[in-house]
């Protein structure tokens, strides 16, 4: 289906998020859209599916003006939006994630649904079983879920959001030879990334926004120095690698064993010195989160020993590490890291430590005044954290950490984050290395693993590679690893 | 610019809602077969009319304020504490025990009134308590646990009328037998009104005015509310502030009982609570959660039940037209302020 965005605009307070966009996507065709955080890019496609409606300019499909209100309006006309959070529903099974959201009668027919399901499923190579519950799917697998879903209710327009931030490499794989194939059967795609690598990879064109306008737009073959002055209007390359002085060993996990309802990791020996940076690769699901919850104190190893500088803390409960200096950022910053309705200073005065009974709340505004400084964060003391942008929540979070932390577990530090957000945030991690904290992350971009870390674990399928020295490896040996060859 | 023209329309649209409310009670009155604004008339003198009434709507504020107070606390800790009527029960029991216990002795009635005023907050907390360890520890949400809970404070309140505490002779709904004269919380000479009780209530609200507004106490209940998990993973011990909520709720709740006690009815009676629990939710709900409302919208109410107590004698209506008019003007301001919403997202 032909899409036609014409003189798009859309406001948000003082903000032009869209000014006079004018986009046409043909059928068949898979349309990159690049920018970084806040360019506009999610604003025009939220637009496009109904989620929020322009303040002015009109939207065709196949040559043909209609009004979208509503994203039930959007599937009706064959639009259909993958989020960069997938908008699931957990505790439930899949089969019944698919008749919601569906027209249908009082009693609906899940064998026939779950014929469906596997036929379309098979024609696309997933293999989801349609009685698992969602929670139990990982990141890719949901996407997946999403993706025909959507085909199920009769898209022919798939917007995807950000859609291989989070996945593995083979599931990305999975995920691009999907598209072309939806785009051969006439679908338009459009893949909104700031990820240069699959934008270039995948797409027919792309249309590279900047500050709410459609900068220009670009067939191939692309030149990636161009994209890049485009998205940013000046060319940025990635800072030098450093490493700092290490001193003496500070954290130590010794044979600890972990175990949840899926998976089960032994005898796990680790040494991080004070500095350093420990990267954690693998498929997503392979137990980097649970590594990362154990060395939080959020979940107990049922073997082994944990320590930080000499003190004990196996066993201890999540606030004994919290208190230890041990520091964890989640991936989902609304769910697990910030608090919708209240403000940055809000914000700032609960990572603080209390101090007396009332609050001073001029010196609050003044210390969220720099940290907002400090950390570039778009929004004001008094912004909610729910109207940031994602790269600006991921940023309030950064600025929330304690001085100074031991450990720090990050997952996904750079998740969804433009090149310029995520250079600048290990910026500010690696000024903490120098003051000696021991970073432990997980990334699904391998070139993020390999350039900041020191040394790197790989997981695959329960079991963990020895420490693996960042500067001595490629990334091919890693996705030999990853892929299970050499354990 | 836009904050202000915010605020008048949001001021604009709680004036249509308080006006839709009193369109809706007219429609039931004139279903009912009486004559509004004669009604309304009988309602304004029956809580103006005369300095005893005026006195009579201080005496309903003071419970209401309490356990407004109290259920701020909760709510702001995403706490629904329905259990707020047996708390005020319990509170109204414990009182009421303690000063049996003691009324032989020798010991001096303001000291007895002390202990009961004591014994009540107690009594309020414990069944607070109780629901909260339910819910923390027992994974029973606070909605059913303080519901079951209410069932047994009513079942207990008329076990002890009519069993171990009935009047001599043979217990009756009419309570247990009233205490002293020198019980009795000082009033105001010719009212009912006790300004202790009163002043009690004010400050109640005060408080939890200013540990939500300005201490880290209220700021962290708030991030507890608002997301239980974050703000467990920024070091904050939830469960412990829940508890907390609850625990403040049953004392307020518990107070509340033991006014009803000691300064309005002097003995146990079936209802003790009247109903002020749940007035108190739908202050609340009314309010926004926001403390600095809670007072005056809670002395509205508390008017308006003390204006309807003569309807029954003089227009041979029930009283509980109050309870309507209460009851539509929150679900109307609820509604406005989703229709508010809606209107301004598409704006």
């Amino acid at each position: 289906m032909k899409v036609e965005l014409i003189h798009i605009h859309k406001h948000f307070g003082a903000v032009h998020a869209n000014n006079d966009i004018n986009l046409t996507v043909e059928s068949g065709k898979i349309q990159g859209i690049l920018g970084e955080n806040g360019a506009g890019k999610s604003t025009l496609m939220k637009i496009l599916s109904g989620y929020i409606q322009a303040d002015s300019g009109e939207i065709r499909l196949d040559g043909k003006p209609v009004k979208i209100n509503s994203p039930s309006d959007a599937i009706r006309l064959g639009i259909g939006m993958l989020h960069q959070d997938p908008l699931d529903f957990p505790p439930m099974r899949v089969v019944d994630n698919l008749l919601i959201g569906h027209d249908g009668s009082l009693f609906p027919n899940r064998r026939e649904v779950v014929r469906a399901f596997n036929e379309l499923q098979n024609q696309f190579g997933f293999s989801i079983d349609p009685y698992a519950y969602v929670d139990t799917l990982t990141v890719g697998e949901r996407q997946q879920l999403e993706i025909l879903r959507l085909l199920w209710l009769g898209a022919r327009v798939l917007i995807l959001d950000e859609p291989t931030t989070g996945i593995s490499a083979s599931q990305k794989e999975k995920l691009f030879e999907t598209l072309r194939r939806l785009a051969a059967q006439g679908m338009s795609v459009i893949f909104v990334s700031h990820k240069l690598e699959d934008v270039e990879f995948l797409c027919d064109r792309i249309a590279v926004f900047r500050k709410g306008e459609l900068v220009g737009e670009v067939n191939p073959p692309y030149v990636t120095d161009e994209l890049v002055k485009m998205m940013f209007g000046r060319v940025i390359s990635l800072e030098e690698k450093r490493r700092y002085e290490t001193c003496d060993v500070s954290f130590h996990l010794d044979h600890v064993t972990i175990e949840d309802y899926r998976l089960q990791i032994r005898d796990i020996n680790l040494s991080v010195s004070c500095g350093e940076v420990i990267g954690l690769a693998g498929m997503e699901g392979s137990g980097q989160v649970q590594f990362l919850r154990t060395c939080a104190g959020l979940m107990r190893p049922v073997a082994g020993e944990i320590n930080l500088g000499g003190r004990r803390l196996t066993g201890k409960p999540y606030r004994a590490f919290l208190e230890a200096g041990i520091a964890y950022v989640p991936a989902s910053r609304m769910e697990e890291g910030l608090i919708p309705g209240l403000s940055l200073t809000e914000h700032f005065i609960l990572a603080e430590e209390q101090n007396g009974f009332f609050i001073n709340f001029d010196k609050a505004l003044a210390t969220t005044r720099q940290r907002i400084e400090d950390f570039n964060i778009k929004g004001t003391p008094v912004s909610t954290v729910e109207s940031l942008s994602g790269g600006n929540q991921q940023r309030a979070l950064l600025a929330m950490l304690r001085h100074p932390v031991n450990l720090l577990l990050l997952e996904h530090p750079t998740r969804g984050l433009d090149i310029e957000s995520a250079i600048w945030i290990w910026g500010k991690l690696k000024e903490r290395c120098k003051q000696g904290t021991s970073i432990i992350f997980t990334s699904a971009d391998l070139e993020e693993i390999l350039q900041y870390s020191d040394r790197i674990l790989v997981f695959y399928g329960g079991k963990v590679s020895p420490p693996i020295d960042a500067e001595s490896t490629t990334v091919e040996q890693l996705g030999q690893l990853i892929g299970g060859k050499g354990f | 610019m836009m904050k202000t023209s915010s605020r008048w329309s949001g001021i604009g649209f709680q004036t249509l809602a308080v006006l839709l409310a009193l369109a809706f009670t007219t429609v039931v009155m004139l279903i009912s077969g009486a004559d509004p604004i004669q009604v309304y008339q009988n309602i304004i003198s029956g809580a103006l009319g005369s300095p005893t009434k005026i006195a009579d709507i201080l005496v309903a504020w003071t419970p209401l304020l309490l356990a407004t107070a109290g259920l701020l606390l909760t709510f702001t800790a995403g706490l629904w504490n329905i259990g707020i009527e047996g708390q005020i029960t319990l509170g109204a029991i414990f009182t009421t025990w303690a000063l049996r216990l003691l009324q032989p002795t020798d010991l001096p009635p303001t000291l007895i009134m002390t202990i009961g005023f004591v014994a009540g907050a107690l009594g309020g907390m414990i069944w607070a308590a109780l629901v909260g360890l339910l819910k923390i520890y027992g994974n029973v949400n606070e909605i059913f646990g303080g519901l079951g809970l209410n069932f047994v404070a009513t079942a207990l309140t008329i076990w002890l009328i009519f069993g171990p505490w009935k009047r001599p002779g043979v217990g009756s709904m009419s309570g247990t037998e009233p205490f002293p004269l020198e019980l009795w919380l000082p009033t105001l000479s010719g009212f009912r009104l006790s300004p202790l009780a009163l002043a009690m209530g004010i400050i109640a609200i005060a408080i939890v005015y200013i540990l939500l507004r300005g201490t880290y106490f209220g700021l962290r209940l708030k991030a507890v509310g608002r997301n239980g998990r974050a703000a467990f993973l920024m070091g904050i011990p939830t469960t412990r502030y829940m508890l907390m909520a609850f625990l403040l709720c049953g004392l307020m709740a518990g107070l509340a009982g033991a006014t009803q006690v000691l300064a309005v009815y002097h003995r146990l009676i079936p209802s003790i609570s009247s109903g002020y629990g749940f007035l108190g939710m739908m202050v609340a709900m009314l309010v926004n959660y926001q403390a600095l409302w809670a007072a005056p919208v809670a002395l509205f109410f508390a008017a308006l039940n003390i204006g309807s107590i003569q309807l029954p004698i003089v227009l041979k209506l029930d009283s509980s037209l109050s309870g309507v008019l209460q009851g539509s003007l929150v679900l109307f301001v609820l509604l406005m302020d989703g229709v508010r919403r809606r209107l301004t997202r598409n704006q």
